[in-house]
């Protein structure tokens, strides 16, 4: 790989590490925000995201402030976002799925 | 309605150690769990344990998670993953929620293992993403893979940090360095060692002043404090950071027994708010047990220890096996009474024996 590619697409996923092995699924194609994004079946939404160098997952109701992936277990709603169309879906939790659609979400989310 | 027999909330190493040992003794067990594979904090935990054979000293914590996981599955316990119980209901009643339904499950004996979550501390933009949790940047890099950022700065250097800076190094991540706000180190010499052969600075007296950025986090103002904790004018230090991990404590889990009415208690040695209990786990609430961080936060091994002891006294409650579940309760009560007493283990005997004193009062 030349040192031009390698710079643009940060290497955020780990491929060798001294103890662990990832045994990552299919992988699969999701669209954030409209533009196809690559991810791993048996991943979260929300890892795939940030694997995919997006951070910013929501704005807050009240002061617009961003948010984002803060304790990766479902226990913080930090991660709220519009999923398929459903908002407020915790996507630390939430698996990701060929083909789903992933917006940010702003305050609340609409039905 | 369905009867779960003896519910175990929480599919960590406590919730499995009280489920394995209540159904060996032969009680019916369910046993439930929000994510999608058992082990709780384990899975993602490359370390190796210390401690003696028997809490699988040298076995890293994913390893457990496997051997745990192998046990309850050779047992008829029924294990209900991917699902959070979300409320209680009177009596004996638990609402379940997965991702498209809502049931209700009765129990004979509960014992709620529902682990701790992460603390947060003040500061500037401490709400910027890229500011995440000690147990969030493990659950990245370690379950799936994933770097969370290039640059990371760690605040916290107890055990929890300064195991999670090294494992953030070993997976090709630059950490910047470590802040502490006391004077000293928190966590095991080894493990500070390990860094500063590396020569990540560990800063102690220092604390996180703010985290800059607008959308995301670009960098961080650090700062030394003085003996009361307070930042001293003029020694702010700009960092370039993408990262910020947080490793400054967590805080059990106790909604569910607090909605129970269990009567609760507030012990800093034991992270805070406690379901207060007595030696074989069960809270004021007859039937109704908690186990590990749940109860107190503390480690691994204290908190299968712990599952063992409120598993079997369930167990032999119910079945009326008293004798038999007695014997490994002694056991159990030995082998954390010699835990807690090394230097490590004693802020949680100290938070315990307070509870006990508090209450009796
Ligand atoms: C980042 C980090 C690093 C650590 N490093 C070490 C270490 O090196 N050595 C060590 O000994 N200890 C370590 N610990 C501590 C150790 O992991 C914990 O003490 C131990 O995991 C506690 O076990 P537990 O079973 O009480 O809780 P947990 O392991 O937290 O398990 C609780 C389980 O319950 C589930 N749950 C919670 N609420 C519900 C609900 N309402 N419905 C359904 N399921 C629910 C959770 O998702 C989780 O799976 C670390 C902890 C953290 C956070
Ligand atoms: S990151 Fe905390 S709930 Fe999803």
């Amino acid at each position: 790989m030349s040192k031009r590619t390698s710079k643009q697409t940060a290497p955020t996923r780990i491929s060798d590490h001294p103890i662990l092995k990832f045994e990552r699924g299919r992988e699969i194609t999701f669209y954030f925000e409209g533009k196809p994004m690559k991810g791993y079946e048996g991943e979260t939404i929300a890892a795939a995201l940030v694997a995919n160098g997006v951070k910013l997952f929501r704005y807050s109701e009240k002061h617009n402030r961003a948010r984002g992936f803060f304790c990766a277990v479902g226990k913080c709603s930090s991660c709220l976002m519009v999923v398929d169309g459903k908002p407020n879906t915790m996507v630390c939790m939430e698996p990701l799925r060929a083909g789903v659609t992933v917006e940010r979400q702003r305050g609340r989310g609409k039905i | 309605m369905k009867d779960g027999g003896i519910v175990i909330v929480g599919g960590g190493p406590a919730g499995l150690s009280a489920a394995i040992i209540a159904a060996q003794l032969g009680a019916p067990v369910t046993l439930i769990d929000d994510n999608p594979r058992l082990g709780g904090q384990l899975i993602k935990q490359t370390h190796k344990f210390f401690g003696s054979k028997s809490h699988y000293c040298g076995t890293r914590g994913v390893d457990i998670a496997t051997i745990l996981e192998q046990q309850i599955y050779s047992t008829p316990a029924k294990v209900i993953l991917n699902t959070t119980v979300i409320g209680h209901f009177s009596p004996n009643i638990l609402g379940l929620a997965d991702r498209n339904t809502f049931t209700k499950l009765a129990y004979q004996r509960l014992i709620v293992a529902t682990g701790a979550s992460e603390n947060t501390i003040l500061f500037e933009n401490n709400d910027l993403p890229g500011i995440y949790g000690a147990g969030a940047v493990q659950t990245l890099m370690n379950v799936f893979g994933i770097r969370p950022g290039n640059k990371v700065l760690m605040v916290g250097s107890g055990n929890i940090g300064l195991i999670v800076s090294y494992q953030l190094i070993q997976a090709g991540i630059n950490v910047v360095a470590v802040i502490e706000a006391l004077p000293k180190i928190g966590g095991y010499h080894v493990h500070a060692a390990k860094l500063a052969r590396l020569g990540i600075p560990i800063l102690t007296s220092h604390t996180i002043k703010a985290a800059l950025g607008k959308e995301f986090v670009t960098g961080a103002v650090i700062c030394r404090v003085d003996k009361n904790f307070k930042p001293i004018k003029g020694t702010e230090k700009r960092l370039k950071v993408d990262t910020i991990c947080l490793a400054v404590g967590l805080s059990p889990l106790v909604e569910l027994l607090s909605q129970i009415g269990c009567q609760m208690v507030f012990i800093p040695e034991l992270g805070g708010q406690v379901a207060y209990h007595n030696e074989n786990m069960e809270t004021t609430v007859s039937g109704v047990y908690v186990a590990g961080d749940a109860s107190g936060v503390e480690e691994a091994s204290t908190a299968m220890l712990e599952g063992r002891i409120a598993g079997a006294h369930a167990a032999g409650n119910l079945l009326g096996k008293t004798a038999e579940a007695q014997a490994i309760i002694n056991q159990a009560k030995l082998e954390l009474a010699a835990i807690r007493q090394g230097p490590f283990g004693e802020k949680a005997a100290k938070g315990k024996e307070k509870m006990s004193y508090t209450v009796r009062q």
